[in-house]
């Protein structure tokens, strides 16, 4: 759409809005990357880099919220505005538990520093990579106002909990055959549940983009045909 | 409210010319029994228009004329021979500016239009019902034989509505009724709306689109003499139908 705001100073908020959601989507990304390097690399100067940057993160979080309630008071949106800034409201506290994931994440990496890697390990790699995909997708749905591809986030998710089976299956068999390896499985298993979830998290986001571009919800469809 | 109660008033195919100007083309549109309808958009969309065409006071203006259906309760406003007296007794109206008679008491503003109409009953009652009825009678009580013009603004406003209703009408049609109005006024003025709806059909033209969003339970988007979209009032200030009703509630437009 080509048109817009008579008033340019609120077009303006808004598009600083937009930015900042972005850029908070784009430290999160790099995050959760990082995380998993550390992990794999078993590298305590890349989980501490991840730790440093999620200050930033969380900084970017309180300013959205506070440009969002701002935005309510002053300018009173309607519409496709209305949903944007709702949206944005909603899609900060998941970006920030992505961010959150990512540092558990990256102090599992710290626990494994000097340990030997299991075998999961391509497949802890594969999970990361199907992970970060999605919250990538969803930002660019978001950006885009593409709810198409935000349902192809919508669906992409039973690859990330099949794949996250088959890792928590091979963790928990490699634990019955040897003991000795349980703190490094357990650790590993935690790494998998937080990737499962951050994909979770990408979900949220994607159904939020549906609803900020068409105005439906398509949140618990099965849970409100019931009501 | 069932949306399948019958229309307290229908419009059809409605136009309305101010000598060579177009000024309300071809709308059709319903009103429930006992909601508020907003009529919202730009300057010169047509919405004032539209809304005196709903008491056939359009067509005092000069040049004013309209063609096409409107219906009160399933009874044509324009058929021949009937008397727009009338039908502006059943379908008041409330002006922008508030334009109390200037040389008569609040009292005898209210009763106006029932003396007019020759009315011989005792009036004091329909004063204190029409004055409670505009959440004026606690101020007022005490002066109703005080100049009308003593009152303020948003009282005097009220003093108009009480006006209106002393006739007893079935229809109110608000003109920016709260316009010229602080900011505490215009909320005694909305709340009133609130309460007036279990007992009238509003109909309100306004360009404070907050406005139309609080006091409307169907909004209608005028634009350049088209009604582009009715709709819940939720649903158009939510998610509307038509790009020029979304580009004008988030204030794209011009």
């Amino acid at each position: 759409m080509v048109t817009t705001h008579t008033d340019r100073a609120y077009e303006a908020e808004l598009q600083e809005l937009r930015d900042k959601l972005l850029a908070m989507g784009g430290k999160v990304e790099a995050a959760i990357e990082l995380s998993v390097r550390a992990v794999l690399e078993r590298e305590q100067a890349i989980a501490d880099k991840v730790k440093t940057d999620d200050r930033e993160v969380n900084r970017l979080e309180v300013e959205i919220d506070s440009a969002c309630r701002r935005l309510l008071a002053l300018r009173q949106p309607a519409a496709s505005d209305l949903r944007f800034i709702t949206t944005a409201l909603k899609i900060v506290t998941d970006l920030e538990r992505m961010g959150d994931l990512a540092v558990n994440i990256a102090e599992r990496g710290i626990d494994l520093s000097g340990a030997p890697p299991l075998p999961p390990q391509h497949r802890l790699a594969r999970l990361a990579e199907l992970s970060e995909a999605q919250l990538k997708k969803a930002l660019d749905a978001f950006v885009s106002r593409d709810a198409a591809k935000a349902e192809e986030v919508m669906r992409g998710d039973d690859i990330l909990d099949a794949l996250y089976l088959e890792i928590f299956n091979d963790l928990l068999t490699l634990m019955m055959e040897d003991s000795r390896v349980i703190r490094r499985a357990t650790a590993l298993m935690f790494v998998a549940k937080h990737l499962e979830r951050f994909g979770d998290h990408a979900i949220n986001l994607a159904e939020m983009v549906v609803f900020m571009v068409r105005g439906t919800d398509v949140r618990h469809p099965r849970s409100r045909e019931q009501a | 409210m069932s949306a399948a109660a019958p229309p307290k008033i229908r419009v059809e195919g409605l136009d309305a010319w101010f000598g060579e100007t177009h000024a309300v083309r071809d709308v059709s549109l319903d009103v429930r029994p006992l909601s508020v309808l907003a009529v919202i958009g730009p300057s010169g969309c047509g919405k004032s228009t539209f809304l005196r065409c709903l008491n056939r006071m359009h067509e005092l203006v000069p040049g004013g004329r309209a063609t096409g259906k409107v219906t009160l309760d399933g009874e044509d406003l324009y058929a021949r021979g009937v008397d727009p007296v009338s039908i502006r007794r059943r379908v008041g109206m409330v002006f922008q500016r508030p334009n109390p008679f200037p040389t008569m008491t609040i009292a005898d503003n209210v009763s106006a239009g029932l003396r007019l109409n020759g009315w011989k009953g005792r009036l004091e009652e329909i004063v204190e019902r029409c004055l409670r009825q505009a959440a004026l009678w606690d101020e007022v009580k005490d002066r109703l034989h005080s100049p009308a013009t003593s009152l303020s603004g948003g009282q005097q406003q009220r003093l108009c509505i009480a006006r209106a209703l002393a006739v007893e009408p079935e229809v109110l049609l608000m003109d920016e009724p709260a316009s010229a109005l602080d900011p505490i006024a215009t909320a005694r003025v909305e709340e009133l709306m609130h309460e007036l709806k279990a007992r009238y059909t509003i109909v309100v033209v306004t360009h404070n689109m907050q406005q139309a969003a609080r006091v409307s339970d169907q909004t209608a988007f005028f634009y350049m003499g088209e009604l582009v979209e009715v709709g819940d009032t939720e649903t158009i200030f939510t998610n509307p139908r038509e790009q020029r009703t979304e580009d004008y509630v988030t204030g794209k437009f011009g």
